[in-house]
């Protein structure tokens, strides 16, 4: 097994997902096959190879820092699940 | 000859004769949406009315010869993943809600300052997970040449729209083959353009090194048309590459004599379906009669893309998917603390593909994990890259089937996530590169279903793409045909 039960319930909490009885049981089974399959990868040695990076061959653009944006107050907040006038509402963080 | 079969090129060219008029054109793909869309299912969302303003608007254009581009009052498509102010945006995901894009996303503007008309939103699978558009969290949408097969995915409306006619150009997504992938399963044109050519900016993001826009069309000329609104750089998205957009038209004529043209035989393996390898096959020989130079090469480390791929995508995922928290936007489930509101808004929100990612992705980040898995996948990444750097000193373009198999039936591979990702096998290593490559009709298979000839690019080189999947396109007729659909009226 590359995954055990209890790495899926671990994982679950990290990913902030409740998992039902059921979808642990098949999660489990499943990304087991799937990392399974990934160990190919191990079958390559690495050992002098840099990771790929994307920022290695492209011009960096820089550019003034300033506000480009039409404030949307209205739009943005017109999807908010709760709003409180101009702000977002959201539950209490601290207890 | 209806209107909405028309190709976007001939289109543009009637409108600009004024032998039809935006709002005619306009018409007759709502018309046709109306009479096939309750078996295709390509659409999640019309804009009829702002539509037809939009049509209205560039009929005035018409009229005054004000800024005639060639997509000038042409009904467009865009995948449910593209911001389109005054139309919702649900990525085919409950977490969405009836979320309504505040703002254009950049292509959205530039199709619509190119006076394009845009008509509706496409499904597809949540959040672009998937290669069958039935991971949509409303309905899978049916293949237009046969309704109990797949279209693909994750693009799979748009690629299904164009194939039925049910726009004349659409725009989709494309991270592992999201475009091309469906484009073949339809038997229409798909073209992921080099990462960074065209801009993000208001996409939904799903694996930010690799998500990439393009056209779906029913033409080669017909998506560099499109490309040519599309690419350039754009301020508001860091990663758009400040790279000249050269005249992709040009490289229409050149033909493809003496292109040096790669054939990995990695490509060619067993499991693939017979009548794909003999399409792609025949291809080749095509274009090694118009004067190509067909070369055997090898891409060594292609049989390990898949995995990289479910590393890297996964790992991008599960961090550009936190944001659906139920907080400032989207769906928020009533619950005793914050913790669990995150928790249960989340789970009612997102379909077993998306969590089966966010899962594989937050383990492969997890502590302890990391140098396993993503940082490993992304040294073997670097050699998928090297294989290609090396092919093209010696080829412009590689030849490769889009994949493996035609359309399969809806339902057989969704039990088995391992299977279905393995049919994204043609198209992968290509996003983990990063390069431009294109998928257009090559024949159809005993069933009756379209296969896809994928044409692969150096870096910003869409135009030796477009070259020879043009010169192919003009010694064939596969690109005439076109589904019978039962039609409701």
């Amino acid at each position: 097994m590359k995954i055990s039960r209890s790495d899926v319930e671990r994982v679950a909490v990290l990913a902030r997902l409740r998992l039902t009885e059921s979808e642990t049981v098949d999660m489990t089974a499943q990304l087991d096959a799937i990392l399974t399959y990934m160990e190919k990868l191990n079958e390559i040695d690495t050992t002098n190879v840099e990771p790929f990076s994307l920022a290695a061959d492209r011009p960096k653009v820089y550019r003034e820092d300033t506000v480009t944006n039409k404030p949307d107050q209205d739009g943005l907040l017109a999807n908010a699940p709760d709003r409180d006038g101009s702000f977002f509402k959201v539950p209490k963080i601290i207890e | 000859m209806k209107l909405a079969a028309l190709t976007l090129h001939e289109a543009s060219e009637r409108l600009r004769r004024r032998e039809i008029s935006s709002v005619e054109l306009t018409e007759a793909v709502f018309e046709r949406i109306d009479a096939t869309d309750d078996r295709v299912r390509a659409y999640l969302t019309l804009g009829r009315d702002a539509a037809l303003a939009q049509a209205r608007q560039a009929d005035l254009r018409l009229r005054q010869h004000e800024g005639a581009t060639p997509l000038l009052g042409i009904p467009f498509a865009l995948k449910d993943n593209f911001l389109a102010a005054g139309l919702r945006t649900t990525c085919a995901s409950k977490i969405l809600g009836d979320f309504m894009s505040p703002y254009d996303s950049t292509a959205a503007a530039r199709l619509r300052a190119a006076g394009a008309v845009i008509i509706g939103k496409t499904n597809l699978d949540e959040f672009a997970m998937g290669s069958s558009t039935e991971n949509s969290a409303f309905y899978p949408t049916r293949n237009p040449w046969n309704p109990e097969r797949i279209p693909g995915g994750s693009s799979g409306g748009s690629a299904a729209a164009v194939a039925a006619d049910q726009c004349i150009a659409a725009l989709g997504t494309d991270t592992g083959g999201s475009i091309r992938q469906p484009a073949a399963c339809c038997g229409v044109v798909g073209l992921k353009p080099t990462y960074g050519r065209v801009s993000r900016y208001g996409i939904i993001a799903f694996a930010s090194s690799m998500d990439q826009v393009g056209p779906l069309t029913k033409d080669v000329r017909d998506a560099c048309l499109v490309l040519q609104a599309l690419a350039g750089h754009d301020p508001a998205d860091s990663t758009c590459a400040p790279h000249p957009v050269p005249d992709y038209a040009e490289a229409l004529s050149l033909g493809a004599q003496g292109v040096r043209v790669g054939v990995p035989r990695e490509y060619f393996i067993s499991g693939m379906q017979p009548a794909v390898e003999q399409a792609v096959r025949r291809a080749i020989h095509e274009l090694a009669d118009r004067g190509a130079i067909v070369e055997d090469i090898s891409l060594p480390h292609t049989e390990y893309a898949v995995a990289v791929y479910y590393v890297v995508a996964t790992a991008e995922a599960s961090s550009n998917l936190a944001r659906y928290d139920g907080m400032r936007f989207g769906r928020r489930a009533e619950a005793e603390d914050l913790t669990e509101t995150y928790m249960i808004s989340r789970d009612e929100g997102f379909g077993a593909e998306v969590k089966r990612r966010i899962m594989l992705g937050t383990y492969a980040l997890s502590a302890g994990y990391y140098d396993a898995y993503y940082l490993k996948a992304q040294r073997v990444r670097a050699l998928i890259q090297k294989d290609f750097d090396e092919a093209f000193k010696r080829c412009d373009v590689i030849l490769t089937p889009t994949a493996p198999t035609t359309a399969f039936k809806i339902g057989e591979k969704i039990q088995d996530p391992l299977q279905m990702y393995l049919s994204d096998i043609d198209t992968i290593s290509i996003n983990l590169a990063g390069l431009p490559a294109l998928s257009l009709p090559c024949g159809f298979d005993e069933a009756g279903m379209p296969i896809g000839l994928q044409i692969i690019g150096r870096h910003f080189d869409e135009s030796a793409v477009l070259r020879i999947a043009h010169a192919y396109e003009q010694a064939t007729e596969w690109h005439f045909r076109k589904p019978v659909i039962a039609t409701s009226k």
